[in-house]
């Protein structure tokens, strides 16, 4: 497979005060499309900052990432935005959903920067709700959810723009095993039935276990060689 | 129209506090349309005054009568092309609080005088061919139900029939109306005929009120007016003249400065919603960091954030803006009632709507514009993460 995300030598410092942190020590990776890779590692491992590189959050200090054949790593603030929103889904442990807005409507929510007319924008949120069974939850709010409920919202907000990449902060960090199980078969359904990418940041290994590769990060850097699920 | 819905979200999270501070915005302008609808009231005069007309008074009062036999010699100075005459006659009709304008006229120089009003022809010959008739706004025609060709009743605080009582009766031969609703508002009136009153009442006779004169030229008109008055000057009957103008500023001016103690309350009151709907809007958009860094990361660009923080802002004032005004219009047939036309008549004009649009967005902008900076500068890993 060819690889959909290219990172080479990718190094991230912050400056708390005047500490200065260095998060990220000369990452090299590669991600083949239609991969699904687990990053694993300890707390302050450099895992989620990783993962924000690759989804466009935040830019590196140093390296080259190239994703879908555009190089990201030196994209203005305005390009990145436009860039995530028609590339990458993103996943977060705590939903993030917006509690004033209906499923549907939070679901809606990346199409609206789309060219699609409202009536379509229903109808393909719609679709998104239906691939994660909730088509009969699209006018309740999030409180109105369970959390594996409200994550699968959110899984299907980040798939109902197709974009080419998911990013997963923790997804199931917030639920209980049996939910937790039930998000990840979701993920591997969208990886081996939708071909998406996924990109998946976990504390846990049976989550990690869902995944094709896992990956492990321990004080900024990569280890030697990848563990294949 | 598509990020409605965001928007409407977004205002309405926290309703209570939302509709609290709606509801201060909506007083504040219902308010702004009531005062401002004092103020158009007060200056109606002024603003609907005509530049080549002159009003000439009495030099000490405006009160005291003058003769009549002036009309002929102001007719006579360079420069006038008409002079037409008023009496006061201090109407009360059916009690107390049905008080309105009735003046004593000659009816073609009159409504020659004022072009603005509209009278059909067969109105107006009616009133010059009937000693006892009369002419009453359309408004006041419906206030009361008059019908034309009925019997007006009127008493006057001022002056008696021969007969010793102040019991008035006229015909109401026609109507008067403007299309201009700043006009409209100087047509609560009646106007009746001065053949007749000045034959059937006791005291008085020959005197009017006051002259109103049309120059051929408003640049002339400070000159003519030192003209008309430099006739009767030392005689026992001495006259001011002024251009309308400033003689109906000068007449609002005696109640009081009322633009100045409309701005000065309307400051206050702006003032106070500004920092009301400032700090609303502030803890709003604090307390919904995480959901803007969503957006953010959904690929809301800065750009973008900036302009829901402050379509949101629009939103809230025009919202409550408008219903405030609404709310103004809906009083004003109340309270235009409850004034028993002692008061000009008050309505919420075309500029009153636009001035307070033009409020609404100036204060969205200010309350608006500090959020949606802080809202477009923030930092998503940040915000995510909660620092």
């Amino acid at each position: 497979m060819d690889a959909l995300v290219e990172i080479r030598g990718v190094t991230k410092v912050y400056h708390r005060g005047r500490e200065r942190i260095e998060a990220l020590h000369g990452i090299d990776l590669d991600i083949p499309g239609g991969d699904f890779v687990a990053l694993m590692g300890p707390s302050g491992s450099g895992k989620t900052t990783l993962l924000n590189l690759i989804g466009g959050l935040d830019s590196p200090t140093d390296g080259t990432i190239v994703v879908a054949g555009r190089r990201i790593d030196r994209l203005s603030g305005g390009d990145l935005a436009a860039w995530r929103a028609a590339h990458v889904g993103f996943v977060f442990q705590f939903y993030n959903l917006l509690p004033a807005l209906s499923a549907q409507r939070n679901v809606e929510l990346p199409l609206l920067l789309t060219d699609l007319p409202a009536a379509e924008r229903r109808r393909r949120a719609g679709i998104a709700l239906t691939l994660v069974g909730l088509a009969d939850r699209a006018r309740h709010r999030p409180r109105e959810l369970s959390g594996g409920q409200e994550q699968r919202v959110a899984i299907a907000r980040a798939i109902v723009s197709d974009p080419t990449l998911l990013v997963c902060d923790e997804p199931t960090g917030d639920l209980d095993r049996a939910t937790a199980d039930d998000v990840l078969r979701l993920l591997q359904m969208l990886n081996r039935e939708h071909g998406k990418t996924i990109v998946m940041v976990t504390h846990d290994p049976k989550a990690a276990e869902y995944a094709r590769r896992r990956l492990h990060l321990d004080k900024g850097t990569m280890a030697a060689e990848p563990i294949p699920a | 129209m598509r990020y409605l819905p965001l928007l409407w979200a977004g205002l309405f999270r926290k309703k209570t506090r939302t509709i609290l501070t709606l509801l201060s915005i909506v007083v504040a302008f219902a308010l702004f349309g009531l005062l401002q609808a004092v103020e158009v009231a007060f200056e109606s005069g002024a603003d609907s005054a005509d530049a080549k007309r002159l009003l000439t008074t009495a030099r000490y009062s405006i009160i005291e009568p003058l003769p009549m036999a002036y009309l002929r010699r102001i007719e006579q100075v360079p420069g006038v092309v008409g002079v037409a005459y008023a009496d006061w006659f201090g109407a009360r009709y059916q009690n107390e609080s049905n008080a309105f304008p009735v003046f004593a006229v000659e009816p073609a120089r009159y409504l020659d005088m004022y072009p603005e009003f509209t009278v059909s022809r067969e109105h107006r010959e009616a009133f010059a061919k009937t000693r006892t008739g009369a002419l009453a706004g359309q408004r006041l025609v419906d206030r009361f139900g008059w019908k034309v060709g009925q019997k007006l009743p009127i008493n006057s605080e001022i002056h008696p029939k021969t007969d010793g009582t102040m019991s008035w009766e006229f015909d109401l031969v026609g109507l008067i109306d403007a299309d201009d609703p700043a006009v409209r508002g100087n047509t609560d009136m009646v106007l009746i005929n001065v053949a007749y009153f000045d034959e059937a009442r006791q005291v008085g006779r020959g005197k009017t009120g006051w002259y109103i004169v049309r120059v051929a030229d408003s640049s002339q008109a400070r000159g003519i007016s030192a003209s008309i008055d430099a006739l009767f000057m030392n005689s026992p009957d001495e006259t001011k003249t002024q251009p309308e103008k400033e003689f109906a500023l000068g007449f609002a001016k005696q109640i009081g400065d009322i633009g100045a103690l409309v701005s000065r309350i309307l400051v206050a009151v702006f003032f106070t919603i500004l920092i009301l709907t400032g700090n609303t809007m502030a803890q709003s958009i604090r307390e919904r960091i995480p959901e803007l860094a969503i957006l953010k990361t959904l690929g809301f660009s800065d750009g973008k954030i900036t302009a829901l923080v402050l379509a949101e802002a629009v939103l809230l004032l025009f919202l409550g803006g408008g219903l405030g005004m609404a709310a103004a219009v809906a009083a004003m047939p109340g309270l235009n009632g409850a004034t028993g036309g002692r008061f000009p008549p008050l309505f919420v004009g075309l500029d009153t709507w636009l001035l307070a649009g033009a409020i609404a967005a100036g204060v969205a902008l200010i309350i608006g514009l500090p959020p949606a900076w802080r809202a477009s500068r923030l930092k998503i890993v940040d915000a995510l993460s909660g620092h």
